[in-house]
């Protein structure tokens, strides 16, 4: 049994009038890769921006329930949600790197939190950045040039580097290969098993091969609640809901 | 069978030959509006282009009939040149082009071929030449409005001489000067450079010019911050409520006000409660601010809009404060989009009119403005004060100064289309 990182207790989400995620608890180990399941609009989108409370952005958006990091509540008030993010990182569905250089984009984060104590350091952060992201064997010659001029993989990959930048302890994915071909997406897995030594991963995915490749966990959401959770040779072999069942063997979602 | 295929021919060509009337239409709109433009172009450039060449008279003044040595002149300063009585030495070096007139009659009319200010204009040459001033000097006088008109061709001469505003004796000694070679043409520099005035030929745009950068320079001051600064709390941090909604049709309200009333918004309150100086281009600059903030805030809101939130998403996740994301993300790619509206915004500004009439800036100036607290007129006031003016010489200066305004404002869409355009291709 690893140890827990993340645990969500009784957690409601609502849009407005519209309940999103309904009692959802379940906890993630750390230096692990969790994967969330599910078909479209099930919640699992929801429930990673609430790691992260990306959700605040959204004005409409009120968490109820208790989400616990390290066992520090991170809706508690004295949380501050910038710090928060520099432990969380996030990479998004469709990458979006900033419309700047390849450098720029990875030394932003650092830069603002104060990390790098000089210019060398801050260079030294960008390159084991990119290194851990495998994308600096690629773009070691032009890292000035436009983050925006990469090929999707690659994009992706600077998202990463930018999120692993101010050396977080949890990387959320919400589906970060569903714009990607099978060979980015190969590349990105692949990473994914490597970033786990370091780092605890929460992958958001539509592909239900791609959770049973990299997650030693799985959740599987279906009309906002956490139907069940379990390791992931136990969802995809035997799993204890008829609903889990009928999504992964195809018979909807 | 072959009646389905003939059908669905005849659809298809139907659709074609409207397709082809609906592209005849397009053109055509597109032609007339063409027509007017050129029309327009056509029309001011025609009438206009004459102000920028002026015609001036050749004279030989004899200095030595007014100091015994003309090396003297070196050794006074300004000053002294100004207190020397000059005016009939001036009128008797203008009667030397015709030493046989005797009647006073005749020589008053010579003296009015030339610009009500021939003794200054010999001053000023012997001021700026005044170490090497020679026994005679040749000084081409400025012609005046009359004969500048009759030598470019606008006046009609086969009219009856009462309704002639220059007689038949000035047009013989005008012919006899031209015959001479004394009549020239010279680039209209002073039409550039200085104010207003009542002699039609000594009238000139650079008060105007001036007084119109001036104001655009404060209303660039004023709007492009507050306008900026506005749009960005708007679209990036207020909360959307009924109090922010209100706000929004309030601005959108505002662009659609007529630019007069932000005219007697100033008389009342600019210039008659806080007392600010009356004609000048600071509340001419104040005004036309009130009328450029709601396009600058509205350019600036959409190009906000149009950068994607994932942007904004990114710099959150990694821990950067709203304003950050906003400031360091957000901002710099809407800037060209905030600029572009900036400038069509202070465009507009310049060509503007109406509210400058309320405010003073309508009045008759002869100084070019020093500062933005001098009493100024603007380019777009100009031409409507010219355009009312009796004299044949205002009819191409009207012109001459829709040319400039209109330069400007092409210069100005270019910027806004070259700043467009550097910036989004850069990434």
């Amino acid at each position: 049994m690893k140890s827990i990182k993340i645990k969500a207790d009784n957690l409601n989400v609502y849009y407005g009038e519209k309940q999103a995620l309904f009692d959802v608890s379940m906890y993630m180990e750390e230096k692990q890769v969790t994967a969330l399941i599910g078909p479209s609009g099930c919640g699992k989108s929801t429930f990673i921006r609430c790691l992260n409370r990306m959700n605040d952005v959204i004005d409409i958006c009120k968490v109820q329930g208790k989400i616990e990091i390290d066992g520090n509540n991170i809706y508690a008030p004295s949380m501050q949600v910038e710090q928060l993010r520099e432990r969380v990182g996030m990479v998004f569905q469709k990458p979006n790197p900033f419309p700047k250089s390849i450098f720029e984009n990875v030394a932003y984060g650092p830069r603002i939190h104060g990390i790098a104590e000089n210019k060398s350091d801050l260079e030294e952060i960008v390159v084991n950045s990119l290194k851990k992201a495998a994308l600096f064997d690629e773009v070691k010659d032009r890292l000035n040039d436009a983050g925006t001029g990469l090929s999707g993989g690659q994009q992706q990959r600077l998202c990463i580097a930018r999120a692993i930048s101010v050396n977080p302890d949890i990387i959320l994915m919400d589906e970060p290969c569903s714009a990607l071909d099978p060979i980015a997406t190969a590349r990105i897995e692949e990473l994914m098993g490597e970033l786990k030594t370091e780092y605890t991963i929460i992958i958001v995915t539509h592909s239900m091969q791609q959770a049973a490749r990299v997650s030693s966990r799985t959740g599987f959401f279906h009309l906002g609640k956490l139907v069940e959770v379990d390791k992931t040779e136990t969802i995809f072999s035997n799993p204890s809901d008829q609903r889990t069942q009928d999504y992964i063997t195809g018979r909807f979602g | 069978m072959t009646d389905r295929i003939e059908q669905r021919i005849n659809s298809l060509n139907k659709r074609l030959n409207s397709e082809k009337r609906f592209r005849i239409y397009c053109i055509g709109a597109m032609s007339f509006a063409l027509a007017w433009v050129l029309i327009l172009f056509l029309n001011i450039f025609s009438s206009g282009y004459s102000a920028f060449y002026r015609t001036v008279i050749q004279v030989d003044v004899p200095f030595l009939n007014l100091i015994e040595d003309t090396t003297q002149f070196s050794e006074m300063s300004s000053e002294d040149i100004n207190n020397l009585s000059m005016y009939s030495f001036s009128k008797k070096a203008i009667y030397r082009l015709f030493p046989d007139i005797e009647e006073k009659k005749d020589k008053k009319m010579l003296i009015r071929l030339f610009s009500i200010e021939f003794e200054q204009e010999i001053r000023e040459f012997l001021k700026s030449n005044k170490s090497n001033i020679n026994e005679t000097e040749t000084i081409y006088l400025t012609a005046s409005d009359d004969v500048d008109q009759v030598n470019k061709g606008n006046y009609p001469r086969d009219l009856d001489e009462d309704k002639r505003r220059i007689k038949d004796i000035q047009l013989l000694f005008f012919d006899d000067l031209v015959d001479r070679g004394l009549v020239s043409y010279e680039f209209n520099l002073p039409f550039l450079m200085r104010g207003d005035s009542r002699e039609p030929e000594l009238a000139g745009v650079g008060g105007s010019i001036v007084g119109s950068l001036f104001t655009i320079l404060v209303v660039l001051i004023l709007s492009f911050p507050i306008g900026i600064f506005a749009a960005i709390y708007l679209e990036e941090f207020a909360p959307k409520n009924k109090v922010t909604d209100f706000i929004e049709i309030n601005i959108n309200n505002l662009a659609a006000v007529p630019s007069i009333v932000f005219g007697l918004l100033g008389l009342g309150i600019i210039l008659n409660t806080f007392g600010l100086p009356r004609s000048t281009p600071l509340v001419g600059g104040i005004v036309l601010s009130l009328m450029t903030l709601p396009t600058i805030i509205i350019a600036t809101r959409a190009s906000l809009r149009a950068v994607p939130p994932s942007i904004r998403e990114g710099a959150l996740a990694v821990g950067a404060t709203k304003m950050q994301a906003v400031m360091h993300h957000v901002v710099p790619v809407a800037m060209p989009g905030a600029l572009t509206g900036t400038i069509i915004g202070l465009a507009q500004a310049l060509g503007e009119t109406a509210p400058l009439l309320l405010i003073g800036m309508v009045a008759f100036v002869v100084d070019v403005p020093q500062t933005p607290l001098d009493a100024s007129a603007s380019l777009p006031v100009q031409v409507y004060l010219w355009s009312e003016s009796a004299e044949r010489g205002y009819v191409e200066k009207t012109s001459a100064t829709i040319m400039m305004l209109l330069g400007f404002l092409i210069l100005m869409n270019l910027a806004a289309v070259l700043i467009r355009r550097k910036f989004e291709t850069k990434w």
